[in-house]
């Protein structure tokens, strides 16, 4: 069985005994749901808490001199303008101005800290050590896990174990000490709500996760969930939405361009960017809403006025906007607000219009 | 009430005279997770033995479902497209899918007794 090739997280035994539904994912055995399921895990995210685990995700860091102007040249962040304690959201070029991975950095003071995906760490890290000077170094972290614990009732739950939790704000990362073990803490997700991104040793790992499933509110919740938390919040999905030929300008991600950066374009990848700012870029990545309940899948082809105009790439069903929710990429001509599609599923078209990002409004901590 | 009959496909069928009810079975609705769309055939279709006449969608992914054995779609449950949760909530009672005519007693016997689908289902763990 191919099953026992897949790696597991710290958290491998503690999802067995939640009852996790184990599938692989990107080379691991991850839980997909738990026994409450996928509708009842994103619902009570949105309500109250959601704990996740995301080990399975590629953390780094980065020391030496320089290390913010070495990774500027890979990505169109403005990396050297991150203040210590506070992180942000980026993507990694290639040569041809498509998007290697999508990531966090975060400065921690004397280095960077990064999360990377897990299907594309194997590629990121000798991406990112290509580059850096004499001095500095990319050291990955693979002793650590990674848990997401998000909803309305992350911090305040979280707060009685380490209060000075409650008064970090969205994208805010520092150290805290959660039930008795030191934790990298960043307030930030994957879910659109509020909520923290807990980077923990590993071999103190289920501890922390016990605690944290102990407080009032909080509920294991598995990859599904995540994943129709993050639809409805319109954010990307490497793979699906992010891959090697789309470009932050098609894919919206303009804001993750530093000003600065848009002016010495001097990233990998940037004449393209440049070419797609000046003159529009081919396709844009925008929000479907189908009409009915029929969800539509991703690798969906989408139409407007019978001619083929683009592709779904994420799609399914939303719980909490109660409706089957999309996202793709469409003609630039095609990707205003209320332009009406067909998207063609099993042969037949389904009424859909272009919307605005997201679907569930953001409630970050700002 | 005539017994179950079910496939490796997991759908089950039950025999009133020439017309069989079809749905899926509740190791299925388990393994799907919550329906929350089902795309159901014509009546009035002709549908051979292992076609796809049928979809039913969960937060996570679309599956086909499948014709047990040959006939015509008589009936469609309508029940199911306002409330397909009734596909998780009753699988074997309410959720059922569609129903065919004109089928043999001798096709459906055929496929597997409710012991023969209990033991299958564990050779899938």
């Amino acid at each position: 069985m191919a099953d026992t090739e897949l790696l597991e997280t710290p958290l491998a035994g503690l999802h067995r005994d939640l009852g996790g539904r184990m599938v692989p994912f990107a080379g691991y055995a991850m839980p997909v749901q738990y026994p409450a399921g996928i509708m009842a895990e994103h619902l009570h995210t949105r309500a109250s808490a959601g704990l996740f685990d995301v080990s399975h995700m590629g953390q780094a860091e980065l020391i030496g001199e320089g290390a913010a102007a070495a990774l500027e040249k890979l990505t169109p962040a403005d990396v050297q303008i991150l203040k210590p304690g506070r992180q942000r959201y980026g993507v990694l070029m290639t040569e041809t101005g498509g998007i290697l991975d999508d990531f966090m950095v975060a400065n921690r003071g004397d280095r960077l800290f990064l999360v990377l995906n897990a299907s594309r760490k194997h590629l990121d890290i000798p991406a990112i050590e290509a580059v850096l000077p004499a001095g500095v170094t990319l050291r990955p972290l693979p002793d650590r896990a990674l848990i997401a614990l998000q909803g309305p009732g992350a911090v305040p739950a979280l707060a009685t174990l380490a209060p000075a939790i409650a008064a970090m704000k969205f994208m805010d990362f520092a150290e805290h000490t959660i039930a008795g073990v030191p934790c990298l803490v960043s307030r930030s997700g994957y879910t659109g709500e509020d909520g923290v991104e807990i980077s923990i040793p590993a071999e103190q790992a289920t501890a922390v996760a016990k605690a944290l499933l102990a407080l009032p509110g909080v509920l294991p919740a598995g990859l599904g969930a995540r994943d129709s938390l993050r639809l409805e919040a319109g954010l990307c999905l490497y793979g699906n939405d992010l891959d090697e030929t789309t470009s932050p300008v098609e894919a919206n991600l303009v804001w993750t361009m530093g000003k600065r950066r848009r002016t010495a374009w001097d990233f990998r990848g940037a004449d393209r960017c440049r070419d797609e700012l000046d003159n529009g870029p081919a396709r844009l990545r925008v929000g479907i809403q189908p009409e009915g309940r029929q969800p539509a899948r991703g690798h969906t082809p989408v139409q407007a006025g019978g001619a083929v105009i683009g592709e779904i790439t994420s799609g399914g069903f939303g719980p909490s906007v109660n409706a089957p929710i999309a996202m793709g990429y469409v003609a630039r001509g095609a990707a205003a607000d209320g332009t009406a599609l067909e998207l063609m599923v099993r042969g037949k078209a389904l009424p859909a219009r272009i919307c605005p990002l997201p679907f569930a409004p953001h409630r970050y901590a700002r | 009430m005539a017994e179950l009959r079910f496939t490796k496909d997991h759908e089950w069928i039950r025999l009133d005279g020439d017309v069989a009810t079809i749905g899926i079975t509740d190791h299925a609705q388990n393994a799907l997770g919550d329906v929350v769309f089902v795309d159901l055939p014509e009546p009035g279709r002709d549908v051979t033995e292992g076609e796809a006449c049928a979809v039913v969608e969960s937060v996570k992914a679309a599956s086909d479902v499948y014709a047990p054995v040959a006939g015509k779609v008589v009936e469609t449950n309508a029940a199911l497209v306002e409330n397909p949760s009734l596909i998780n909530s009753a699988p074997t009672g309410e959720g059922w899918f569609f129903k065919i005519g004109g089928v043999e007693a001798a096709t459906v016997d055929a496929l597997m007794d409710e012991a023969a689908y209990a033991a299958f289902v564990d050779t899938l763990a």
